[in-house]
């Protein structure tokens, strides 16, 4: 078997606080592969936001070993475009189009011309071609998301970084963004490593789910959900699914816990 | 205790809206009448408030009628015309206009020296921190008589109480810029392979473009008054005064009307600044990137 795009190995990640040495994520293994939605799904404090940085170059890692194409992951680049969950990640004195074609000009590997043709693509595709020379701040959460979302798509990542991209989002504006998500995936096929605390989003949006436990984050199991989408989520096999994440998340609650979930 | 009645939600009809006749809705939306546009230009509002000011100004010397003290709007204008026409005022005003450039211009290079250090190590925070703590709060012209020893009568004497004042307050406002900009900003940035240089001109500084837009805007106002100020004082024996002096002259002659055409000079230079190179500076960026109302 040929090696997997991204190969986390064995990764502890830790940070400081003004007051502790934390460690987010213990000695955590999984491999992505080409095509791959690969979802990170855990409750908060399970490190799956921190292990993504570690993937994007923003953390190294005290122990063990990221790649990517066999290539140690030593600092951020753009062969890793990250979608942020903040809306403020778009560079406001630039337009939409602007946006879009900014990271390929730092780049350097198109052309001027080209990036403008190829943003303006990519723009078209998440369904913004009408607010293409519009500045963000007069765009809603959703487009800025949608923005941002082109602007990664259109450097051709090798691998698509998404931190918890629609949890800002209200419940409608998401769905309808999951499915956008699904449809470009469908067209492109590009790698996407998703971070979600939402299990219903991460069985939806993935097609395989590694589920984490908090404090420090662990590897609870690894699971495949790649046949199922928002049309399958009233079936049966779709909330056996949901059930056994859940109990597999809350087994050491005390007392069981139960609308969180669904958020 | 007694059974608590719980409140029960009512059960009643459902409906479905259909249709709504369009001419139920009245007036959806309707233009503003002519007086309220012209109302809505802010140029034309400030307009008014100048011109009240001048009415007023012009009733109030007449009914006073005394010139010496307080000439009124009318003859000011006049003066001003014939100053600026057939006397001194244009030239006074062209070396203020010199001085205050060169000042504010040597400030703004320090403030960017200054900042560069205190963003890029943890020691030139702390000075930049300190120095500024200190000298922030100390009037320019409390220096003047030091620069004076330093520099004698002249041009460097201004220009030192000018970086002065330019100095702290654009470097204080520039470095606050810097930190506030957001992680989220640092880290796309830092994603797109941006570092060093790069990275400081395409993303801190267009990030912190309102903090350092307002400290040019404060280091400017600032510069003016005490570069006005340091001329009142020692213009007397510099042979080509600037303004201030120009009005401390005509002061002593005893030409008020001349003294208040001064002033004006100053106003007007101020206003123009402020109201139309600043305004532009800020409709071309903050405004229109939606950073500032």
């Amino acid at each position: 078997m040929a090696e997997p795009l991204l190969q986390v190995d064995g990764v502890t990640l830790q940070y400081k606080t003004t007051e502790h040495l934390v460690t987010a994520t213990w000695r955590v293994s999984f491999a992505v592969e080409r095509g791959d939605r690969f979802v990170l799904l855990g409750p908060s404090g399970c490190g799956k936001s921190t292990l993504l940085k570690g993937v994007a170059g923003f953390m190294q890692p005290v122990e063990g070993r990221i790649a990517l194409n066999g290539r140690e992951v030593k600092a951020p680049g753009p062969d890793r475009m990250m979608v942020f969950q903040e809306f403020d990640q778009l560079l406001p004195w630039k337009t939409v189009h602007q946006n879009v074609m900014f990271p390929m000009l730092c780049a350097g590997k198109w052309s001027r011309a080209q990036a403008a043709e190829r943003a303006r693509d990519f723009i078209a595709k998440v369904n913004l071609s009408k607010f293409i020379d519009v500045y963000p701040h007069m765009l809603s959460g959703g487009m800025k998301q949608r923005v941002a979302i082109a602007r990664a798509m259109a450097m051709e990542p090798d691998i698509l970084l998404m931190d918890e991209p629609y949890a800002a989002l209200d419940a409608l504006t998401r769905r309808k963004m999951q499915e956008e998500l699904l449809e470009l995936w469908d067209d492109v096929r590009f790698t996407v490593l998703f971070v979600t605390h939402s299990i219903e989003e991460a069985i939806v949006v993935g097609s395989r789910i590694l589920v984490l436990s908090p404090h420090p984050g662990r590897v609870k199991a690894e699971l495949n959900c790649h046949q199922f989408d928002h049309t399958a989520q009233g079936g049966a096999e779709f909330q056996a699914l949901q059930r056994r994440i859940h109990d597999m998340l809350f087994a050491e609650a005390v007392e069981p816990v139960e609308a969180d979930a669904h958020g | 205790m007694g059974k608590v009645d719980k409140i029960q939600p009512q059960v009643r009809p459902e409906y479905e809206v259909t249709d709504v006749a369009a001419a139920q809705f009245g007036e959806v939306q309707r233009p503003l009448s002519a007086f309220e546009r012209i109302w809505n230009v802010t140029g034309v509002r400030r307009f008014v408030v100048v011109a009240s000011l001048a009415i007023a100004w012009e009733l109030y010397a007449r009914y006073l009628d005394n010139a010496l003290m307080f000439p009124p709007f009318s003859e000011v204008v006049e003066a001003f015309y014939l100053a600026f026409a057939k006397g001194p005022l244009f030239g006074r005003m062209l070396t203020t206009l010199q001085v205050l450039l060169i000042g504010y211009g040597c400030g703004l290079a320090l403030a960017a020296v200054f900042t560069t250090l205190a963003v890029s190590t943890r020691f030139g925070n702390d000075l930049l921190s300190t120095l500024t703590a200190m000298f922030n709060p100390l009037p320019a012209i409390a220096l003047l008589p030091l620069a004076l020893l330093w520099f004698g009568l002249g041009i460097p004497s201004l220009v030192f109480v000018i970086v002065h004042s330019v100095l702290w307050a654009v470097a204080l406002n520039t470095h606050t810029g810097f930190k506030s900009v957001s992680d989220t900003l640092r880290m796309a940035g830092q994603n797109y392979g941006l570092t060093g240089v790069r990275y400081v001109m395409a993303i801190l500084i267009p990030a912190a473009f309102p903090s350092i837009l307002a400290g040019l805007k404060i280091g400017w106002a600032f510069a003016w008054r005490t570069l006005i100020a340091a001329e009142l004082v020692f213009g007397v024996s510099a042979r080509s005064g600037g303004l201030g002096w120009y009005i401390f002259e005509n002061r002593n002659l005893l030409e008020t009307a001349n003294v208040f055409a001064g002033l004006l000079t100053v106003i007007v230079i101020g206003l123009f600044v402020e109201g139309v190179i600043f305004r532009a500076i800020e409709a071309r960026t903050v405004r229109r990137w939606g950073m500032q109302r």
